[in-house]
């Protein structure tokens, strides 16, 4: 089976994340990029599916130069190639925009079987990307899914929302997003990391996906962020000294904060 | 804050990166449970033999990394700053793979080597005994010629992975020529006759088992010699002084972790309310501290690119072993008092770096005989 993997490079949730002042997008250099952990995933799903049933793994993204370091990290764990849509137009395009670049980058993947992806990045949280690349590709959307399995051209997912658990099931190609529960991804080896090196990344404009400039980035954004502001400050909690009573005081917060 | 360093490819960048993913999410949560509770962490090895860290600086073709030592050692200090019995314990296995990968035959290294370096397998190094420690070449543990073996009688001291390791690279003694009588042997640590002493209970590194290994007329292949008789001593010292080269990694990596644990702290504990680091008394102790970790690590690794380079390093590498572990010493201990009484605590780390820093100052070659080594090289010009 093919599989195209979309990943993306986020700021480390270890390190503090902030938006520029000037346009309230993404500070890249305040904090240190990484692969995001929800694509860990996905490319660990990938490559068990690849592991048991044959075929290649894509590695699909959309990012400034240095999401080289991501797809690599993706390559090193074991995905076999990657194209990278790298354009200083991009910058600031918003969900429908990225969707509709991934669209087209998928695109120049051939004979792709399934589009793996994260439900949710950890930077900016939309959760409608994988939804959207569906719909602009025709293919059915299985998301939210914590197990995924086959059986011929069938695809069958568990799918895991607050509102309780589903099994769906669609015909491939089919677009399937991921949740923290599908696996635990491994680690990269070292051996991984070498031949990560010789693994072909095909750098693309959006001018070469056929797509004019004005299109994406922040001017042409259908969404725009107005303000922001940093969290506040925690502030100091409040303190149940312990006479004996330190449970049943414990338990009347969470009652007071609707947690129990 | 983690340690700047200048690497010189991207994969080095992106291997010291998987170090510190690894170091951060399983390691250093298990730390200071396993040190309590005296327990060696054999399943930590096995994560990092499996991505490949037991075998950075050994050829490709037997399924090492092939990095140069400047970046296994930057790899090596920074499991040491997660945990300090692992990255020894590192050490001690790439250098029982010394002998074999450097004076073994190429019959010998097609044989053995990638078994030792595929990351299943742990190594032990088995020189010191306890009437020949600083004195290696007083050592007794004899073998004897028995046909197409040799047999094996003798007890090693103070032996890192004792009991637990997969293989030893043993010195034993084939004759009683002095220093040209010791002979170098690639043991399988499942021959029979070999039994290991219960544990040395150690003042730190208290994850990582040392023990005394008894050898009851274990057999071993003439086959399984590593160089000519009467060569162990030479073998024994050349690893020894890639070792420290080690040990010196190991040493900045504890050091940077007590630093780091000092500004961390200094910077949240108020007293006459403000940060106890706008103190100048704490500002000038935390920027020597600082200073001393930097220069050490310049000090190994000036060491490393020679040894890369493949120019003499001994001098270099013993002056690295010093440096650097009088200043784990004294950095860890300053940490404590930046802690105060925190420090002194074991809800602390510092106070349990400074017990693992003591022992950087004592084995591989304590400082003084560093001092001598270096000393003889300045004489003998």
């Amino acid at each position: 089976m093919n599989i195209v993997v979309l990943v993306k490079q986020v700021p480390d949730t270890w390190s503090e994340r902030k938006l520029t002042d000037a346009d309230h997008t993404l500070d890249r250099e305040a904090a240190d990029a990484v692969l995001d952990e929800i694509n860990e995933r996905a490319v660990e799903e990938a490559l068990r599916i690849k592991e048991a049933q044959g075929g290649e793994v894509t590695v699909v993204s959309m990012g400034p130069d240095r999401a080289t370091d991501a797809i690599r990290k993706a390559l090193s764990m074991g995905a076999d190639k990657a194209v990278h849509v790298s354009d200083e137009a991009l910058h600031g395009s918003d969900a429908v925009q990225t969707a509709r670049v991934l669209a087209k980058a998928i695109g120049t993947v051939e004979g792709y079987d399934l589009i793996l992806a994260g439900n949710e990045a950890t930077d900016g949280r939309a959760g409608a990307v994988p939804a959207m690349i569906a719909e602009l590709l025709g293919l059915p959307q299985l998301t939210q899914a914590r197990k995924v399995s086959f059986d011929g051209s069938t695809v069958t997912v568990e799918r895991e929302t607050e509102e309780g658990l589903t099994t769906v099931q669609a015909s491939l190609p089919a677009v399937v997003s991921v949740t923290e529960k599908i696996n635990e991804p491994r680690y990269p080896s070292f051996k991984g990391i070498m031949a990560a090196k010789k693994k072909p990344v095909n750098t693309v404009t959006v001018a070469d996906l056929g797509i004019d400039a004005g299109e994406v980035g922040l001017a042409g954004a259908l969404t725009t962020v107005l303000e922001a502001a940093p969290k506040p400050p925690r502030t100091a909690g409040e303190r149940v000294e312990d006479d004996g009573t330190g449970g049943t005081k414990i338990a009347e917060y969470l009652v007071g904060q609707k947690l129990i | 804050m983690p340690a700047q360093r200048l690497l010189p490819s991207t994969e080095a960048e992106d291997l010291i990166a998987l170090v510190r993913e690894i170091a951060r999410d399983e390691l250093a949560p298990k730390t200071a449970e396993a040190e309590a509770h005296e327990r060696f962490p054999r399943e930590v090895f096995r994560l990092l033999g499996k991505s490949g860290l037991l075998a950075l600086p050994y050829p490709e073709r037997f399924g090492g990394g092939a990095q140069p030592y400047e970046v296994y050692l930057q790899a090596l200090e920074e499991i040491a700053s997660a945990w300090m019995s692992v990255a020894v314990g590192v050490s001690v296995h790439v250098m029982s793979c010394y002998p074999l990968a450097t004076f073994g035959t190429d019959e010998q290294r097609e044989r053995w080597l990638a078994d030792l370096l595929a990351g299943d397998l742990l190594g032990a190094y088995a020189l010191s005994e306890s009437h020949a420690g600083s004195d290696a070449a007083a050592l007794a543990t004899r073998a004897v010629r028995d046909s197409d073996d040799y047999l094996v009688t003798g007890t090693k001291a103070w032996t890192t992975h004792g009991g637990v390791a997969d293989f030893y690279t043993v010195m034993v003694r084939t004759s009683d020529d002095g220093a040209r009588g010791i002979t170098c042997l690639l043991v399988d640590g499942g021959t029979p006759g070999i039994s290991a002493a219960p544990p040395e209970r150690k003042m730190g590194l208290t994850g990582s088992v040392t023990a005394q290994v008894h050898f009851d007329g274990v057999r071993v292949p003439v086959a399984r010699r590593i160089g000519e008789e009467g060569e162990g001593l030479k073998i024994a010292l050349s690893a020894l002084d890639s070792g420290r080269l080690g040990i010196a990694a190991c040493a900045v990596g504890l050091a940077q972790a007590a630093l780091d644990e000092a500004v961390a702290y200094a910077r949240q504990r108020t007293q006459f309310g403000r940060p106890i680091i706008e103190f100048q008394g704490l500002e000038f102790l935390l920027a020597d501290m600082a200073a001393a970790v930097e220069s050490a690590r310049a000090t190994y690794l000036e060491a490393a690119r020679r040894r890369d380079r493949g120019l003499p390093f001994r001098r270099q590498a013993s002056i690295a072993k010093l440096v650097a572990t009088d200043t784990a010493m004294r950095v860890t201990t300053d940490a404590v008092q930046v802690l105060g009484g925190a420090g002194y605590t074991r809800d602390f780390p510092v106070e349990r770096y400074m017990r693992e820093a003591k022992v950087l100052q004592i084995f591989e070659g304590t400082n003084q005989i560093q001092r001598m080594v270096i000393a003889r090289d300045l004489r003998n010009g």
